[in-house]
């Protein structure tokens, strides 16, 4: 049995171990882009995530300071409009969908004790289309053409509402680049989606039943069903607003008796799954690393899953309260509100599972607990808040404000980034086989804690007070003004929280002390592998007999399977 | 983990997971179904509400023949695989070019009743609502057919060149798995479009 | 009024809401009295919306309060002690009971918030308007505000006359929602919460204010490019007031001699394919209607306040107020634009 690290990539890349590191550029070039090993391709979507994450952070700098005064002139309505649409769009295609998938596309095989997805090459297909995609979107910056002058970014809000969307009110091809982008960007989600259910289904290792599979696998199975039903509505909107726009087709021309109201059933049909798309990774990641820091298997096992799958199905039910002032009936609203309502109710279980967790364990601190911790204060807050919007007269006041705006900067940054920095922390030694600096962790931490309630905690009072959003500046005297201000003050201690991160794993890649297989004590499969493992994963495949195999292993005289 | 007592033995000759293809090719069908029901959805909304041009009463016609061809070549790409998991190639190809031929008649029925609507009865995709729908959804529908029929083609030329045998009926299986689904969508767009929306 | 006294009172307005939190001005209705708070409602759907969030946010607090309790008790209590030795916690896998409990609890929580807010929905979204109603069309364009109120045959802009509905003499108006072009959304937090104004499709909102005033608001949708100084202001009038309004809307623009030359310029440099004039050929409906344009405190849909500065920026280079409004720079001879000006500043 192989042992030493560097005996088995000595083995896996046989070409470096001879050359001693020195492989040509071209040739390291060439594995990476003809590669279809799961690992690579997770490891792409990161860094393609992570570049994207600093251009939507550049356009976020932009818009808040561009806000942080009245009448300010820092960028034109114009420039502003593509700011806010650039930025969403970016960082809920570019950001969070690739470095989520990414993680999914590296860890489920590990976890499941397979040697890769179901399908490699429509695995690598998917990435390397949405790549293109995300370049496609910001050429637009340079080919968008226009009424406006030369090089437009799409500036019709990330939701694109029709008929903003149509020729006669946006001229040019800016849309187009909208559209076209994410067209295929959502093909290769689904490849994806295709790929994680295949997966998981059809390629788990002996004895791993569907109910001995870490929580992760089996959320990314949930989420994998959600990116199927879910993007395809997207899909098929965008080629209806394409045949409008092209073809003359009248999908959502109202002038020819068209209904504006329709793109918006279609897109949030699309978008509200989108966001359950996007924290349903993020629960998985906490499910992982809350049992490990708190020395306790997750608590409800059978409940979390339950409730994840409630999430699944009912998350399809609820897109109208994204509508609730388009004046549907009464009975509509009431409906939606009802369902809004009871979506919270499974993923407020499984907050309270994640602290049974906690409870009566033995906590440790370390930065992926740290961002977990504040996962669970931030997204608690985020839920509350969201339960205000699902009371459809409130919504009438809060919607299309800079409260709703707070509430899911909330979820996404506060829940979603805080739960991703804590998976970069914790896979970190599994995919580069180093350490990273736990006190510049603690460093990203803080900064980054404080950065955010700044900005956040303090936006849902403009909200509050009457600020609508996607304007490029107020008038003052409305009571908003010393809100915007701090707001665009915490943006700063983001930024810095960030680059610290960055600078951090930069900086750890090369210097980090060697990690070994399992930094963390943990218990399951990922952890039996070397850091990083070799191309084949698992020298064989293993059988398991319980959710922690590891658990089993290093306790033999008290192993789960005894339990569960 | 991984030891060698004959209980992991026997647990590892038993594991039994479902196929990845078919796997693979169900989650396919299931986006899909999702991207035509929302052409569907948009169908029903407009119907009847076109301010101007032609009705689908006035220039809709039911296309018996063509869905004919359509259903019975999901029997023949059925009975097609059955004889080739059989080993029965002669047989293979009979059902498999019977289905070819069927799926190229219905394009066919398409592109006629195509060209009448357009060049005689005035509607293009941009006349009204109706156009708009209907040559979206027919067309969508369509060019799911031409892509079936193009991988259908493909495989009757690797069968001519007896490259296909046995050990490709479970693959083959898994594409019929696709053509079923097609002619699943057009019954429902028979019904939604030549018959409820008229 | 004069335009130095009315920017003594914008002046003076401006003060007010630089401390707008809690700051109530004792003036009367000539200029806002508070920013646009929806805590501060003034109007029967906004009060229901109010007592609804207040019911909702003590519910949410509680939860908050217990939770978070929860969650800081555990992370005291249970982290790792330096003088812990090695071995593992208890290892719990769940409860039967605790879930139950758990699931149950947030579905009472729910039920009862569900059973509020649809009543309030109902409440708000069904309930039938009184015959002495008033009503009012309001019509969304490309970034200002047409308001017509068919039954006293009056054409206006993004400044709405309503009349005062207290408990003596009680007068809702209803608003019937339209839109010329793209998506809009009427939102005035104090008097109700926010209805969007959609094309080809018909939607109707309800304000009943209780109390006379000026109120702020702006559209909400994100309707391109000016979307931001999409401005609005309600001025709910007593009475009295409100039938003098009415009846100086309902009168034809006056038509002052001394102006000829200026309404010659109007009618002949291609301001009449927008904007229309009661009495003249100019019946443009592209732009709002200038019948009674001095009757307004702003322009511009809210941009800049009604001076005869800015009234000359605003038809030579809107861009300067507004960029991105679909006012096109008129590129009037300064005397041109002189005699233009003076025939609007006779429009009351």
């Amino acid at each position: 049995m192989i042992t030493s690290n560097e005996a088995i990539v000595a083995e896996t890349y046989p070409l470096e171990a001879q050359q001693t590191g020195l492989q040509p550029i071209s040739e390291r070039l060439h594995e990476w882009v003809t590669t279809v090993d799961h690992k690579r391709l997770g490891i792409l979507y990161i860094c393609l995530g992570l570049l994207f994450l600093v251009l939507g952070g550049i356009e976020a700098l932009i818009i808040r300071i561009q806000l942080a005064v009245p009448h300010s002139t820092f960028v034109s309505p114009q420039v502003f409009n593509r700011m806010f649409t650039m930025h969403g769009t970016t960082m809920i295609f570019f950001v969070a969908m690739p470095i989520l998938l990414g993680f999914g596309t590296y860890l489920i095989p590990l976890m499941i004790g397979a040697r890769d997805m179901a399908f490699p090459r429509l695995n690598a297909f998917s990435f390397w289309i949405t790549a293109f995609a995300g370049f496609l979107l910001y050429f637009s910056f340079v080919g968008g053409g226009g009424l406006y002058g030369a090089g437009s970014a799409p500036d019709v809000g990330w939701f694109a509402y029709a008929p903003l969307t149509s020729r006669a009110f946006s001229q040019g091809h800016s849309t187009d680049f909208w559209t076209l982008s994410l067209l295929l960007s959502g093909i290769g989600s689904i490849g994806t989606g295709i790929n994680f259910v295949a997966t998981i289904v059809c390629m788990r290792c002996p004895g791993m039943t569907l109910g001995k599979m870490p929580l992760f696998a089996w959320l990314n199975l949930v989420l994998g069903g959600m990116v199927i039903l879910a993007i395809s509505p997207l899909t098929a909107a965008q080629i209806m607003l394409c045949i409008d726009r092209y073809l003359g087709g009248h999908f959502f021309d109202t002038q020819a008796g068209g209904s504006a109201v329709l793109w918006m059933h279609f897109f949030w049909i699309f978008g509200h799954p989108e966001v359950y798309i996007l924290i349903i990774p993020c629960f998985a990641f906490a499910s992982e690393i809350i049992p490990v820091f708190s020395r306790k298997p997750i608590f409800g096992y059978p409940v979390m899953v339950a409730a994840t799958v409630c999430i699944g199905f009912v998350s399809f039910s609820v897109w109208a309260h994204h509508m609730f002032t388009v004046g549907m009936v009464s009975y509509a609203n009431s409906f939606f509100t009802l369902a809004t309502m009871l979506v919270g109710v499974p993923t407020g279980i499984k907050i309270f599972n994640w602290i049974g967790t906690m409870w009566g364990g033995k906590l440790i601190f370390k930065a992926p607990m740290l961002f977990c911790i504040g996962f669970l204060f931030q997204f608690l807050v985020a839920g509350l808040t969201g339960i205000m919007l699902a009371a459809s007269p409130f919504d009438w006041q809060l919607g299309n404000s800079y409260f709703v705006v707070a509430h899911f900067h909330y979820v996404i940054v506060g829940g979603i980034l805080f739960t991703i920095f804590a998976a970069f922390y914790y896979y970190f030694p599994k995919m580069t086989g180093r350490r990273y600096s736990e006190k510049l962790a603690q460093w990203h931490f803080w900064l980054f804690l404080l950065g955010f309630h700044l900005t956040f905690d303090f936006m849902h009072i403009p909200g509050l007070l009457g600020m609508p959003r996607r304007i490029y500046t107020y008038e003052p005297g409305r009571g908003w003004e010393h809100w915007n201000l701090i707001v665009s003050l915490g943006a700063l201690f983001q930024v810095a929280g960030v680059l610290v991160f960055v600078f951090n794993l930069s900086w750890s890649y090369f210097t980090g002390a060697h990690a070994g297989r399992d930094p963390w004590d943990a218990w399951t499969l990922e952890w039996s592998t070397d850091s990083p493992p070799p191309s084949y994963n698992f020298a064989e495949i293993p059988t398991v007999r319980s959710r922690r195999p590891l658990w089993d292993q290093k306790h033999p005289e008290d192993p789960d399977w005894h339990y569960e | 983990m991984s030891n060698t007592t004959t209980e992991t033995v026997d647990l590892v000759l038993s594991w039994r997971l479902p196929s990845r293809g078919r796997v693979g090719m169900i989650c396919f069908i299931a986006a899909e179904a999702a991207v035509f029901t929302i052409f569907v959805v948009a169908y029903l909304f407009y119907a009847g509400k076109s301010i101007s041009g032609p009705t689908p009463r006035e220039v809709l016609h039911l296309p018996i023949f063509m869905s004919a061809c359509l259903i019975v070549s999901s029997f023949t790409i059925h009975a097609a695989v059955k004889a080739l998991a059989g080993a029965r190639t002669v047989w293979f190809n009979v059902w498999w070019f019977a289905t070819l031929i069927l799926g190229l008649a219905f394009l066919a029925g398409t592109v006629h009743e195509w060209t009448i609507l357009i060049r005689h009865e005035g509607l293009t995709i941009s006349t009204n609502l109706f156009g708009t729908t209907y040559f979206s959804l027919v067309g969508l529908h369509a060019f799911h057919v031409t892509v079936g029929l193009l991988v259908i083609a493909v495989t009757a030329c690797a069968s001519l060149a007896s490259a296909v045998s046995q050990t490709h009926a479970e693959r083959l299986d898994i594409l019929a798995l696709y053509w079923h689904f097609v002619d699943g969508v057009w019954l429902v767009v028979f019904t939604v479009v030549y018959v409820l929306g008229v | 009024m004069t335009g130095v006294s009315r920017q003594l009172l914008n002046l003076f307005a401006n003060f007010c809401f630089v401390s707008a939190l809690g700051t109530p001005a004792i003036i009367a209705q000539t200029q806002p009295l508070h920013g646009p708070d929806m805590f501060n409602p003034q109007s029967t759907p906004a009060h229901s919306i109010f007592d609804l969030s207040i019911l909702v946010l003590k519910v949410t607090g509680i939860i908050f309060v217990v939770v978070v309790t929860l969650l800081t008790y555990a992370i005291l209590k249970y982290r790792k002690r330096a003088e812990d030795n090695d071995h593992e916690p208890p290892q719990v896998f769940g409860s039967n009971q605790i879930e139950l409990a758990w699931t149950v609890l947030p579905i009472l929580v729910v039920l009862i918030l569900f059973f509020s807010t649809a009543r309030v929905i109902h409440a708000i979204q069904d309930a039938k308007m009184p015959p002495n109603a008033l009503e009012v069309v309001a019509v969304g364009h490309q970034f200002w505000w047409e308001f017509r109120y068919p039954k006293l045959g009056i054409v206006t802009a993004n400044e709405l006359h309503v009349p005062l509905s207290d408990a003596s003499q009680p007068r809702p108006t209803s608003i019937t929602l339209l839109s010329a072009d793209t998506d809009h959304s009427f939102w005035v937090p104090q008097l109700g919460g926010k209805v969007d104004l959609i094309p080809n499709r018909i939607n109707q909102t309800w304000l009943d204010p209780h109390k006379p005033g000026i109120y702020l608001g702006q559209c909400a949708q994100y309707c391109g490019t000016q979307h931001a100084k999409m401005l609005l202001r309600v001025y709910v009038d007593e009475h009295e007031r409100f039938e003098d309004w009415a009846s100086q809307q309902k009168r034809q623009a006056v038509n002052d001699p001394r102006v000829a030359a200026g309404r010659r310029v109007f009618l002949n440099a291609a301001c009449m394919n927008c904007h229309s004039v009661s009495g003249t050929s100019a019946k443009g409906v592209f732009g709002p209607d200038l019948s009674h344009f001095m009757s307004r405190d702003t322009i511009a849909s809210g941009a800049a306040s009604n001076t005869h500065e800015n009234l000359k920026r605003w038809i030579q280079d809107p861009e300067a107020i507004k960029p991105g409004s679909l006012m096109p720079a008129m590129k009037l001879s300064d005397e041109d634009l002189d005699s233009v000006v003076a025939y609007l500043e006779t429009l009351r």
